[in-house]
Formats: structure tokens, sequence, C-alpha cells
């Protein structure tokens, strides 16, 4: 059997299609591992070579993993949850109850994004004070650092423009003494509150605005800065390890 | 040999410009791009201010004056005021904390009005008693119809002393 597979591989491998995806021989060597990294989109901003110490589970508990992770649950959730959804008042309250009653397996997608957002801004946070109390934002980290410090606003801002699209008491009321907050800002509160709710009550206008930022602008500024943070934990020799003794070094 | 030496030199007693084209060019587009971009966010900006809206009016009929008894606080659920009759006459009280625009609650057994989230405590006539609220709570313009009823416009924020007398 294994053999029958093994063949059918290698005969998967010879054919013209597959050689002109992967061009490198078959990774035998060190040499056409890296290839295999340096030549593939998806692995190129990952390290060719890791230390075995940073693939302990210790080493970072796979917080900044998970936090992908979950972000990818939730764009995939996100996306299909947006087949039901219209961000419209009061549709938008109907919706939300259709996902949970009406739905097949709706109200299993709604929780599953639900309970992911908030996770993901648990580990978020585990993350950061992970790397805060490793050391991880000294020189060379520093610019991943305040990198980390925009995804971990950008969590903060998916989660409360998601926050408004169920649509219910909850949502307005939180939505409500949030806005009023901006508008305690000195000269500028009220217009930026008049132009982040696109009039001045929590109305469809601000719905709207909301179900934009935390389904377009806000998602693709999250990819781009995560993008930009995996590629700099490469760029600055791979995540924080070891003991006090060498931290910084590595 | 000597002609050209005194070419070079005539060439460097004219002044030189202080700006390379180059750098003359790059200035310019740098420029060009400020204004389009300063262009560009005012634009944005007008784009994202919303010039109708389909919100409540703010203007609002309150019912014959006769409704409300002398000493009462009537709160009005659809508009979120407060309409006091006291001896003296008339006045509407804003019904929205001023903290963080939670609905106020009039409280008869105690004579204030609480807000349920962070504890405010204000007077009928919205003086602050208590709490995290910044400020009291505003009166808006009120008077009579032509036809004799109540009408409140929650645009107009009138001083505390003012008072309709019916």
């Amino acid at each position: 059997m294994a053999t029958t597979f093994d063949a059918a591989l290698q005969n998967l491998r010879s054919t013209r299609v597959w050689k002109s995806i992967f061009r490198r021989g078959p990774a035998l060597t060190n040499r056409t591992r890296s290839l295999a990294v340096f030549g593939n989109l998806f692995l190129h901003w990952l390290p060719v070579k890791v230390r075995e110490k940073s693939l302990r589970i210790r080493a970072a508990y796979y917080l900044g993993s998970l936090s992908l992770l979950l972000f990818i649950i939730l764009v995939v959730t996100g996306v299909l949850l947006m087949f039901y959804y219209h961000p419209a008042a009061p549709k938008a309250y109907h919706d939300m109850k259709d996902l949970r009653f009406v739905v097949s397996n709706g109200v299993f997608l709604r929780n599953m994004h639900r309970v992911g957002a908030h996770l993901m801004v648990l580990l978020v946070f585990w993350h950061m004070f992970h790397v805060f109390y490793r050391g991880g934002y000294k020189p060379p980290h520093e610019f991943n650092w305040v990198v980390g410090i925009v995804l971990l606003l950008l969590t903060l801002f998916l989660s409360y423009t998601g926050y408004l699209l169920p649509w219910d008491q909850l949502a307005f009321w939180a939505v409500t003494v949030g806005t009023n907050i901006i508008s305690a800002m000195p000269v500028i509160g009220n217009k930026v509150r008049f132009v982040a709710l696109g009039g001045n009550i929590v109305g469809e206008n601000a719905l709207l605005r909301f179900y934009v930022l935390h389904v377009v602008i806000l998602p693709l500024l999250a990819f781009l800065f995560i993008g930009v943070h995996f590629w700099r934990v490469q760029k600055d020799g791979g995540i924080t390890v070891g003991s006090k003794k060498d931290a910084g070094k590595s | 040999m000597s002609d050209r030496n005194q070419g070079e030199n005539e060439s460097h007693a004219i002044e030189r410009p202080q700006l390379s084209r180059r750098d003359f060019l790059n200035e310019i587009t740098v420029g060009a791009l400020g204004v389009a971009g300063l262009g560009g966010a005012t634009l944005t900006y007008q784009y994202f201010s919303p010039n109708v809206l389909f919100e409540p009016s703010t203007t609002f009929r309150a019912g014959n004056p006769d409704l409300y008894p002398v000493n009462s606080v009537t709160f009005l659920q659809d508009q979120q005021v407060y309409i006091v009759r006291m001896p003296a006459g008339f006045y509407a009280v804003s019904g929205v904390c001023t903290h963080l625009g939670c609905i106020t609650q009039w409280k008869p057994e105690a004579n204030i009005i609480a807000c349920p989230c962070h504890g405010s405590k204000f007077l009928p006539n919205g003086k602050k008693i208590e709490g995290p609220a910044p400020r009291p709570l505003p009166h808006y313009a009120i008077n009579l119809t032509a036809d004799g009823e109540l009408q409140v416009d929650k645009l107009q924020v009138i001083k505390t002393d003012q008072v309709l007398k019916v």
C-alpha cells in the first residue's frame, strides 16, 4: 500500500504540471529544502531554519500563532455570516435571530464567531504580556513591538465594531456610551462622533458604517499588519527565547 | 587651455541657482501631491458628513398644559425629556445623562432623577447632586403653540431659570 502510494507520488512529481509549479527537485538536501521555502509565496515569510528551542511550547505557548489561527477562523465564519446578514435597521436584529434559530448550523457559526472574537482579544493580550515579560520589545524587536500594538488596537476596534452588528439593546447602549466617550475629546470630539456615527444618534447610518469598518477596512488593515508582523519576526532573528542571560541576543 | 579656464571662472562668477532642476521638480511634485492630498482629505471628510438625516424630529408637541399637574415630573419616553411643572411654571429637562448618554429615571420616592448606568443623580431641575456626570441636565426651550399645546425644541438649550408661565 505504502509503496503504491509512493509510486503514485513519484509519478505525480514527474509530471510536467507538477514540475511547472514546484521547480526545485525533491526536498532531499538542505539546499532544495531552503529553495522550497524561498520559492513559495505562503512559506517565504517563514524562516528557513528555526532553533529547536523556539519550537518548544514554553517558548511562547504558540500565542501568536493561535491568534493568527483565530483570525483565520473569524474571517471564515464572518464571511459565512455575511451571507445571511443585512446591515440595516431593524433587519439586522432579525437576521441575527434567524441565524440563531432558523438557519441550519447558523447558531454554531455565530457562536464560533462570537466566542472566537472574545478569545482573540484574550489571546492577543496574553501574547502581548508574554512578549513584554520576555523582553521581546527590546532591540532589535522594537519595530515589531509597535506593529504588535497596532494589531492590538485593530483587534479591539474589530471587536468594538462587531459589537454593534447584532443591533440589540446591548449593542446600542455599548456604542452610545462608547461614542459619547469620543465626544469628550476637546474641540473636535463632537465632529468626530458625528462622522463616526453618520448622524447624531446611533441609527442606520452608524450600523452601516460600523459594518463596513468591521468587514472590509479593519480586516484588510489587520491582514496587512499581520503580514508585516510575521515577516519581522523572521527578519529580527526569530522569536525571543532563552533565559534572562541571553535575552536580547536571540 | 587658458581660455577654457577663463570660461570656467566666468561661469563660477555667475550666481548659481540654489535649486537644481531635479530638486525643483521634486519639490513642485511633493507640493502638488500635498495640496491634492489635503483636498482629497477635505472632500472625504465632507462625503462622510451626511447632509440629510433621517432621524426623529428634535421638535415635538407635549400636549395640553392641563395634562401636567402642578409640582409634577413627567417623563416622555419617546422623546427622552422630562416635563416639569412647578408653581412658577413649566420647564423641559433632558432625560439623557450628561455622563455617557444613558437614559435617566425619575424616582418620585426620593424626588431625584437617577441614572442606572453609573449612578449619577440630579434634582428635578436638572442640577447635579452626585455621580460621574460632569454637567447638569440641560433645559430645552419650551413654549406654547397657537392652539395652546406645549412644544419643546431639543436643539435649543436655555438657561435653567427660564420657565414657561401658562
